[in-house]
């Protein structure tokens, strides 16, 4: 896959500058329980904007849900949760659908319509938000090219291998040009040489100047990305969040 | 793939709804219960509107038409019978609100109760009272009044104004209708009530695909929308069909006549030919209540 000098029209120079020196994202003093004692507490949290930040922990430490707190599917159970200067808590249903249109999210499963061919899906975004496709058909046909799926966008997502998936997933979560992209272990189910090309977009993506924040365990991954980028690691540890030194 | 293809898809997707149609995967045998069951609901509704219009022309027939008319029936010994209907005659000519009076002719007579004792029996045999028919002037005659001059001065007369036969009649034509309207609205009811089960069941099965579509950040209107589209377009078309079959059924009995009495003209008449026609938007109207209802419902419970 050529990752050259490749310029994404649909990605450059879009981040908004309104929110520069505020942070994009941020969560002050969170706790999250799901009924069984406290997953997280007391955690606070800023992510400025074209930051990029490792998220690891070990299993059940509480990455996904810190993930998810971040773009509002779930709301905390103390503390505050900011996105671009708006508190999630007060936002209701139709804002919070205009929110994750400015917030990619790559899942840990991808979460696509199986009925409708790869393209299909990676625009979805710009379907439900009433775009004009054709005016965005050559930044949909950059983009399948940028993620290496031009050749599979007829395919069907049951038919994609894992790296495919997580790739298209990528595609997806950045169509609308959003400002933040979370990832959650987008390097999963997919081999080295595959999570490296992964980690590549989500480089360049930064470099476009978004706002990064990827969950992994994988410490060879988030090592090989602190060679190319200045990302700062988060490691959630005793339901607190610590940043990881250079020891990594 | 080909630009072309990939052109052609996109502008498929733009077109209209239909794209947000698309994201919901299709539903084959769910889709054919719901056109069945609105294509059968219309079906019932065309002969229930039917019914209705007809006991409702019934109706006002019965109770003009008897309303006009009354009978004088004259028993009187053989000899007297043409004094005392002549002299009846006179009274009724006399009589203000009355139009006219005619007494029936003996084969009149007789042409009328052929049905009941055959052509071939001698009336003349027979003490067959005489009858008068007599018609109401607007505004009427007084009927109290009228007897009261008959009794003193025509013993053997018998006002019959009708008012028996004719309100039961009415009453019955009127029930007639009730029950067609209240049918009207029952198979409304199960419509919206059928509607309701298959957007649910339609919602539940995609539980999956509405997640997709909030995580991407569509709306609830824009996913409502999709299903909403989807039941209103199959109970409108389920519905043509169901009344385009009704009224070939309506169209296909026997036509209004003589020898048939009230049964036969059961169907339309005139301009009654077009207000089947609503009876596929009034489905269309209630899938798209009920779908709405169902989906808001739904997506609310949703996080």
């Amino acid at each position: 896959m050529d990752l050259g000098p490749l310029k994404l029209s649909v990605l450059w120079g879009k981040t908004s500058r309104q929110n520069q020196g505020a942070a994009v994202i941020e969560l002050d003093n969170v706790g999250y329980n799901y009924g069984g004692g406290e997953l997280l507490s007391n955690l606070s949290i800023k992510l400025a904007p074209g930051s990029f930040h490792f998220l690891t922990g070990p299993s059940g430490a509480g990455k996904t849900t810190l993930l998810k707190l971040c773009y509002g599917a779930l709301t905390p159970t103390s503390g505050r949760v900011r996105a671009f200067n708006m508190d999630v808590k007060g936002l209701d249903r139709d804002q919070m659908a205009l929110l994750r249109r400015r917030v990619g999210v790559v899942h840990q499963d991808c979460r696509f319509l199986d009925h409708l061919p790869v393209i299909e899906n990676i625009a979805l975004p710009l379907i439900v938000s009433g775009r004009d496709l054709s005016q965005e058909e050559a930044n949909l046909r950059e983009l399948l090219n940028w993620v290496g799926l031009a050749e599979r966008a007829d395919a069907l997502p049951p038919e994609l291998s894992g790296g495919e998936r997580q790739r298209a997933a990528l595609a997806r979560s950045v169509i609308l040009s959003p400002d933040v992209i979370i990832a959650d272990e987008p390097t999963g189910n997919v081999d080295w040489e595959m999570s490296q090309r992964l980690l590549q977009l989500l480089v360049e993506l930064n470099r476009m100047g978004k706002t990064i924040l990827v969950a992994t365990h994988d410490l060879s991954l988030i090592r090989a990305a602190k060679n190319q980028v200045q990302a700062r690691v988060l490691r959630i540890w005793d339901r607190q969040l610590h940043l990881a030194g250079a020891d990594l | 793939m080909s630009a072309d293809g990939f052109g052609g898809r996109l502008r498929a997707l733009i077109i209209g709804d239909a794209q947000a149609d698309r994201v919901v995967p299709p539903s084959g045998f769910t889709a054919q219960l719901t056109l069945f069951a609105a294509g059968a609901m219309a079906f019932l509704a065309v002969f229930a509107l039917a019914l209705s219009l007809a006991s409702g022309r019934l109706a006002d027939r019965w109770a003009d038409e008897l309303a006009r008319a009354a009978t004088l029936r004259i028993n009187a010994p053989a000899e007297q019978r043409a004094a005392q209907t002549e002299a009846a005659l006179t009274i009724l000519r006399q009589t203000p609100g009355v139009a006219s009076a005619r007494a029936f002719t003996a084969e009149e007579q007789a042409a009328l109760l052929a049905p009941w004792f055959g052509a071939t029996v001698p009336l003349d045999a027979l003490p067959v009272p005489q009858l008068i028919e007599v018609i109401e002037d607007d505004p009427g005659y007084d009927a109290t009044g009228l007897r009261l001059r008959l009794q003193a001065e025509v013993p053997g007369a018998v006002l019959d104004d009708h008012t028996r036969w004719r309100e039961p009649l009415v009453d019955a034509a009127h029930s007639l209708r009730l029950l067609a309207v209240v049918s009207i609205l029952l198979i409304t009811g199960a419509m919206g009530a059928m509607i309701t089960l298959a957007a649910n069941a339609a919602l539940a099965a995609n539980a999956q695909v509405i997640e997709v579509l909030r995580l991407v950040g569509a709306q609830d209107s824009y996913i409502a929308q999709a299903f909403i589209r989807r039941f209103t377009l199959r109970a409108l078309s389920g519905a043509l069909v169901g009344m385009v079959f009704g009224m070939l059924g309506v169209w296909l009995m026997p036509a209004a006549s003589e020898e048939g009495g009230f049964l036969t003209g059961l169907g339309f008449q005139g301009f009654g030919w077009l207000l089947p026609l609503a009876i596929p938007l009034l489905g269309a109207l209630v899938a798209y209540v009920a779908t709405r209802r169902a989906a808001k419902k739904r997506l609310g419970d949703l996080t």
